[in-house]
């Protein structure tokens, strides 16, 4: 198995809309073991000046991986996903996310470097909000660096 | 209560708390996250492709761990910024039924540099399984008021 070293430069457009709902901020938050009220009780998120609940810091996760599938379902890619180890992770939030947030997310292959038999593959997804009237904001831009290893690795 | 940038100093602890963690929580964490990765949830298939065990998603660690920052915060809205490199894997034991842990995951956190004009502090992260620590470089960056 050989990561196409063409994968480099590459994007991903955004695909499909991911809708923050309340109970999937909750799931997620008890999943990580977090106990903050503002992920789990309305009033208390809107008490610190949220417009409703809030997504525990790591939720982006969610986004990016469902782009990162684009790249490692790709076959062009030669990615074996049962040989992917995740090495490092990044998440910058330009702003937090929401429950009723609609967001997408444009993937970008930063880099793919050689390494053993396998290679070290980095993306960035850029995340942004719907907003009203077609325009989008940005809310996070995640960077993640996979190692898919070679044999014996 | 929140921390007030004036009463911060680089150094400065701001707790640990300590997590128990069993094999249905990487099968919540993997249906909450949408990481079916059987490394994750099958011993055979984890042994299979040459790792010691089922081992914990790097990003239920990483999820699991900036609680801590977030309770310190007052607002998980503050952590404007979170990074870290995974360089050990959690093993999880085998413990279903006993109500015991699979393992256990040590975090702490102190200070690590503060910045005035942009009133952000930069939370240094210590996650240690199995007396090795299995994150590093995990920062936290905090809005601070």
């Amino acid at each position: 198995m050989t990561i196409n070293p063409d994968l480099q430069g590459r994007s991903y457009p955004a695909a499909e809309v991911y809708d923050v709902g309340r109970e999937k901020i909750r799931e997620f938050a008890r999943a990580v073991k977090a106990t903050h009220p503002a992920h789990f009780d309305v009033d208390a998120a809107q008490g610190l000046g949220h417009r409703d609940l809030v997504a525990p810091p790591t939720f982006a996760i969610i986004v990016a991986q469902r782009a990162d599938a684009q790249l490692i379902e790709d076959p062009e890619a030669g990615i074996d996903f049962s040989r992917v180890v995740h090495a490092d992770q990044r998440f910058t939030h330009h702003r937090p996310i929401f429950a009723g947030d609609r967001l997408v997310a444009e993937l970008h292959v930063d880099g793919v470097r050689a390494m053993g038999g396998g290679a070290m593959i980095t993306t960035r997804a850029e995340i942004f909000a719907l907003t009203d009237g077609d325009g989008r904001e940005p809310v996070s831009t995640t960077k993640s660096s996979i190692l898919v290893r070679g044999e014996g690795q | 209560m929140s921390p007030t940038f004036e009463e911060l100093s680089v150094g400065q602890d701001i707790g640990g708390r300590s997590i128990d963690v069993t094999r249905q929580d990487l099968v919540k964490y993997a249906g909450a996250s949408g990481d079916f990765n059987p490394i994750h949830w099958n011993e055979a298939f984890a042994t299979g492709v040459e790792l010691p065990g089922v081992i914990a998603h790097g990003m239920f660690t990483m999820g699991a761990a900036v609680q801590l920052v977030s309770d310190w915060a007052g607002d998980p809205a503050a952590v404007v910024d979170y990074q870290t490199r995974f360089t050990k894997p959690v093993l999880v034991a085998d413990t279903t039924g006993t109500g015991a842990a699979g393992a256990v995951i040590e975090v702490s956190g102190a200070i690590g540099a503060l910045d005035a004009e942009a009133r952000t502090a930069r939370v240094d992260l210590a996650v240690v399984f199995d007396g090795q620590k299995v994150l590093m470089k995990a920062q936290a960056l905090v809005k601070v008021a």
